[in-house]
């Protein structure tokens, strides 16, 4: 049997695997899953795909690998030409894509690792910023129905997976990082980007991620990771 | 006969490897700009306006229009200049994938082996081993330059292309740590690809009067520590 002549080396829960596999699937192109055990338990053959960093997600077209979720985006979008658009068209949207979705990566990322991996007063501190990050990631979206206008684009891939996120961590932590005071369209567009179709029919079960999400906290809380 | 340009406006502070690489992409396109020096330690009503989420530089303005993070400024101005000069983004979608992942490594380890380095004195046990970090990072670079030069002058081939620029705009600082902390970093013996094409980059048109002198910014950094900048 041929070899597709796509494959992605990911991880389930990754938000990083996941805007991927959603533009892969914006693109209708058939690909090879490959599911890893991270940090701890990565494959001989990702470690030889990617020796630089050793991270997942690892694209594979045509025998040549890449890494970096966001650039894999734009090199499938740039590479299957026909059919769906995912990056923005003028020069100007597309830097303001780019600028939001590392924004989204450096500042909401990381925030809401923070949030979830502290406790007391340092924990509120943490959530205020957390807050105020999301505040500011709405400015992006304004009163449009995706980030990428009527229809989801690259922006959208980069955050979706946080709609289904937040809300687990939410409950977990017993905090609100996302309301309707600090960002009421933020929270509009999570419920319309979770009723996407090719979104619905692709998150990973619920349960399994709320037990993972507890699972990682107490790791880091007691010191494994 | 060139383009409408526009209004094209850069904020940026001469000290900045990052302000560098849009200085060096709009030389390359022969896009002329005005340029609005940040003083250390202040930062002016246009810069906190044009960038309210960072507040840092550099930020392009171009027909009033701000556009922040130098390497996705790099690519707006060659986007926005396509049929001007040549290309910086390499033509092929996997080149440009590599020449972006490689910039994304670029900013995760050198910036931070610099702003670790730069405090330090000579022989000091932290200097030993941030370097061995940043010797890491050059020797797989060495490596990338091999495969994405493919034996020409640069990593963009015969011209000066987005990696090049990434790395590059690098350099003025990586020659200044290395007086700091007495540390050779672009040793001919370890990384002879790279020290020869940085040689190449310096000399370059479009680099020339863009890169600071090392010295310059050890004096910068001695000033930076001793809290001339503070307000």
């Amino acid at each position: 049997m041929a070899e597709k002549e796509v494959k992605l080396f990911g991880n389930w829960a990754s938000t990083y695997t996941l805007r991927v596999e959603w533009a892969l699937k914006l693109k209708g192109i058939e690909y090879e899953y490959v599911n890893e055990d991270i940090p701890f338990n990565k494959s001989e053959e990702l470690l030889r795909l990617n020796p630089v960093t050793k991270k997942i997600p690892v694209l594979v077209h045509n025998g040549k690998p890449l890494a970096e979720s966001l650039v894999i985006i734009e090199y499938i979008d740039d590479t299957w030409t026909k059919g769906y658009s995912i990056m923005p068209k003028d020069p100007y949207d597309r830097a303001q894509a780019r600028f939001w979705a590392k924004f989204a990566d450096d500042k909401c990322m990381s925030a809401m690792y923070s949030v979830s991996t502290s406790s007391g007063e340092a924990q509120q501190k943490m959530l205020q910023e957390a807050r105020e990050a999301f505040q500011i990631l709405e400015q992006a979206l304004g009163s449009k129905k995706f980030f990428g206008g009527d229809q989801i684009g690259y922006l959208d891939l980069a955050i979706t997976l946080l709609a289904f996120w937040i809300p687990i961590l939410e409950e977990i932590v017993s905090v609100s990082m996302v309301d309707n005071e600090n960002a009421p369209l933020l929270k509009e567009w999570f419920t319309r980007i979770l009723d996407v179709d090719m979104i619905k029919t692709s998150l990973p079960p619920r349960d399994k991620m709320y037990e993972l999400s507890k699972q990682r906290r107490e790791q880091f809380f007691s010191g494994q990771i | 006969m060139a383009a409408e340009r526009g209004e094209v406006k850069l904020i940026g502070g001469w000290a900045s490897p990052f302000v560098a690489r849009p200085r060096i992409a709009l030389n390359l396109k022969g896009v002329a700009y005005e340029m609005f020096q940040e003083t250390v330690g202040k930062k002016s009503e246009l810069l906190l306006k044009s960038n309210p989420v960072y507040k840092k530089i550099p930020v392009l303005i171009h027909n009033g229009k701000p556009i922040c993070e130098s390497a996705i400024i790099v690519e707006y101005i060659d986007e926005t200049w396509s049929s001007d000069g040549a290309s910086i983004l390499p033509s092929d979608p996997y080149d440009r994938a590599i020449a972006r992942f490689w910039t994304v490594y670029v900013d995760d380890k050198i910036p931070d082996a610099i702003r670790k380095l730069r405090p330090l004195v000579k022989g000091s046990a932290v200097a030993e081993v941030e370097a061995e970090k940043l010797h890491a990072a050059l020797q797989l670079l060495e490596e990338a330059f091999e495969k994405c030069s493919k034996g020409k002058s640069f990593f963009g081939g015969d011209n000066i292309g987005y990696l090049d620029i990434a790395l590059g705009s690098q350099l003025a600082w990586i020659k200044a740590v290395e007086k700091i902390v007495e540390i050779k970093f672009l040793d001919k013996e370890k990384i002879p690809g790279l020290v020869a094409w940085s040689e190449r980059f310096y000399a370059h048109e479009a680099v020339k009067e863009v890169m600071p002198e090392a010295d310059r910014l050890v004096e910068f950094t001695r000033m930076l520590l001793s809290g001339s900048f503070a307000k």
